[in-house]
């Protein structure tokens, strides 16, 4: 690097330092830039020590703190937003009138526009089967049309949980200041370890802990 | 706690009819999902429950590849700029190599990889055992400091994305009076002080939430934001980099970083003849006239006795830490668990008109209240011992500077101020020795021109 750079060496560092202020100013400046050196290979040393200790986070929200308040569709840097809703079948009623699929204002129960409560068509029914007379219905969030506006899992019945919304981590570019977790009214926002970075509800966690309704299926 | 209610004016019938009447329309409203009162899954013979986990992995982080792209980007362009400026002399090559990563690290990577903001991730992890630094953030924060050890502020620049956007801009610069500039450049300690302590604190990003163009790069912010940011810029135009020099936090570290530097830009490329041209060009204040064989005395505004100065300074100290201590808990409210426990505090003794969301949810969470009010309360505590240091280190700027003002230092020739200085290269073309040397000026004319307005 001095040879790169040697026209601009002149007179700087001359160790042992010759008299006058001059070069003691220069010395003063060459003994302070290494301290600096040495600071900064500690802190990178202690940084790089801690490595591999704790995991890398990103950011999810706890859905048994969220609202369905529709912040997470406006306020993220991304449009549309990296929050999207996400179904958990196993909590799933089917109902025979899913609160989160249809608008309370509906005129029919089919999947007319106009009574569907997602904006975007998001939500997608699917027949299963008709028992006893009363048609099962699946649904689905298509990941590519969600917005994450959060009718249906304010609409899911009595926010039953089974519709919530999460980061979706494919998306989140993960700033430092997540504009969605600054306009939450709940602060259903933190960071979680990369490795498991899905929150449940409460209630999801324990069918998963009970091992009911074939948990992992 | 029973409230005040206007039973007595005989209005108190309404809640009760409004109460009835909204249970009923809930009822209405509900009542198809209600006949499920259990909301039990039914069986569905022959049907399988579809995978939960399936698609909830699509949605899983790739690869940051990326991230490293940057950083390699971050560190070969501060390399570039530090040889346009100490080396090539090129102003030219400067502007363009800030119009590059404008481009890149700006608008394509949309100005988050960012050497300003690390300085909170640093601070919390370094306070916080459960944040760990990616190794990526870790190095876009030494670099630059390490390269501005190396060659001064070449990276604010003609690197840095917010530097390089102000210095696009500045097409119209005035020159602001030195002491509007000294003043106001006390300003970046605090706002970085504050940074660190509401990061370390509360886990806030401050700074990034206060970036003035993050809005041009991304082309979305809220109406605040975009107003914040076209003041910055228009601001720009006529007073050349207004966020470096007098909010921007790394710069408050840059400029105690930079004096140290190996090699540093010279006004120069070979010796100064003190033909005082370049004094008046550069928009920074950051150019130091050269002051002959004793400084000179107008250097310093007034001149005080050492007693005096060591008085000034204890009382300096002694402000900086008292209202550090005062001002603690007014800070601490930008916590929202504080806010959170001032709510709830409200609630419980009746003052407050109504519950928010974050209350209710708090409710619902089962967490005991007294648990929140001493989370609260360390916060609050953490807040008052963070903002006495973040007093002391004010007061300790305060009292460098402070010292400095009545040390002037002998300079026998005209040199940058390395604090201030942003190796923009606006000085190079001023020099007449320059000239000469680009082969604009020959040996016969500098002489005259040397004689003419030599030293003096």
């Amino acid at each position: 690097m001095a040879g790169v750079l040697g026209r601009q060496d002149e007179g700087i560092s001359t160790f042992p330092p010759a008299a006058g202020g001059e070069s003691r100013r220069v010395f003063l400046r060459d003994s302070l830039r290494m301290a600096g050196l040495v600071f900064a290979a500690a802190g990178v040393g202690y940084i790089a020590g801690r490595k591999g200790q704790p995991t890398d986070l990103v950011w999810q929200l706890d859905p048994d703190r969220c609202i369905g308040c529709g912040q997470c569709a406006i306020n993220c840097v991304l449009h549309p937003s990296a929050v999207k809703a996400v179904q958990f079948y196993p909590l799933c009623a089917m109902c025979d009138i899913c609160t989160g699929y249809f608008d309370v204002s509906y005129r029919r129960l089919d999947t007319g526009a106009e009574n569907q409560l997602c904006p975007t068509g998001a939500l997608i029914r699917q027949f299963i089967a008709d028992q006893a007379g009363v048609p099962r219905f699946e649904y689905h969030v298509n990941r590519e049309l969600c917005i994450g506006c959060g009718k249906c899992v304010r609409g899911c019945a009595m926010m039953n949980g089974s519709l919530f919304l999460q980061v979706q981590h494919d998306r989140c570019v993960n700033c430092n200041d997540c504009s969605i977790a600054r306009a939450c009214p709940t602060r259903a926002f933190r960071r979680v370890p990369a490795s498991q970075p899905f929150l449940l509800k409460r209630k999801a966690r324990q069918i998963l802990e009970a091992g009911v309704l074939g948990a992992t299926s | 706690m029973p409230r005040r209610g206007l039973n007595a004016t005989g209005v108190g019938m309404l809640p009760w009819v409004i109460g009835i009447l909204a249970i009923g329309v809930w009822f209405v409203l509900f009542g198809p999902a209600l006949a499920q009162t259990e909301l039990v899954r039914p069986h569905v013979p022959g049907y399988e429950t579809p995978d939960w986990r399936a698609k909830i992995k699509e949605a899983t982080a790739p690869n940051p590849v990326w991230d490293y792209v940057d950083v390699g980007f971050l560190v070969v362009a501060i390399g570039a700029a530090s040889y346009l400026a100490i080396r090539a002399r090129s102003r030219r090559g400067l502007v363009i190599l800030a119009a590059i990563s404008l481009f890149w690290l700006g608008f394509v990577r949309q100005g988050c990889i960012c050497p300003i903001g690390a300085i909170q991730n640093v601070a919390l992890t370094l306070a916080d055992p459960s944040y760990s630094l990616p190794l990526t953030v870790a190095v876009l924060f030494v670099a630059p400091i390490l390269l501005t050890l190396a060659f001064g502020r070449t990276f604010c620049g003609a690197v840095c994305p917010l530097g390089a956007v102000q210095e696009l801009v500045a097409v119209l610069p005035m020159r602001i009076p030195r002491w509007v500039d000294e003043v106001l450049g006390l300003l970046p300690y605090g706002y970085l002080g504050l940074g660190i302590l509401t990061a370390v604190c509360s886990g806030y990003f401050l700074i990034c939430q206060y970036d003035p163009f993050v809005s041009f790069f991304r082309l979305g912010a809220n109406f605040e934001v975009w107003l914040f940011s076209f003041a910055f810029l228009g601001l720009g135009i006529i007073v050349a980099r207004p966020y470096c020099r007098f909010l921007c936090p790394l710069g408050a570290i840059f400029r105690i970083v930079a004096p140290l530097s190996r090699w540093h830009l010279k006004i120069h490329p070979s010796r100064c003849i003190s033909c005082r041209l370049c004094e008046d060009v550069c928009p920074y204040n950051a150019i130091r006239r050269a002051t002959g064989q004793t400084p000179e005395a107008s250097e310093i505004p007034v001149k005080t006795s050492p007693l005096v100065v060591a008085l000034l300074i204890g009382a300096i100290w002694t402000v900086g830490a008292v209202s550090g201590f005062l001002l603690g808990p007014v800070l601490a409210r930008l916590d929202w668990r504080v806010q959170l426990a001032e709510q709830i505090w409200y609630e419980e003794s009746g003052l407050a008109a109504e519950t928010t969301d974050a209350s209710d949810v708090f409710r619902k969470s089962g967490t005991p209240i007294s648990e929140l009010y001493q989370q609260a309360a360390a916060i609050e505590n953490r807040y008052r011992f963070g903002a006495v240091l973040v007093g002391i280190w004010l007061a300790f700027v305060a009292s460098t500077k402070l010292v400095q003002l009545q040390t002037p230092a002998r300079r026998d020739e005209y040199e940058p101020e390395r604090s201030k200085c942003y190796c923009c290269g606006r000085c190079f073309r001023f020099c007449p020795i320059e000239l000469q040397r680009l082969g604009l000026l020959d040996e016969e004319s500098l002489a005259v021109y040397v004689k003419s307005r030599g030293p003096g």
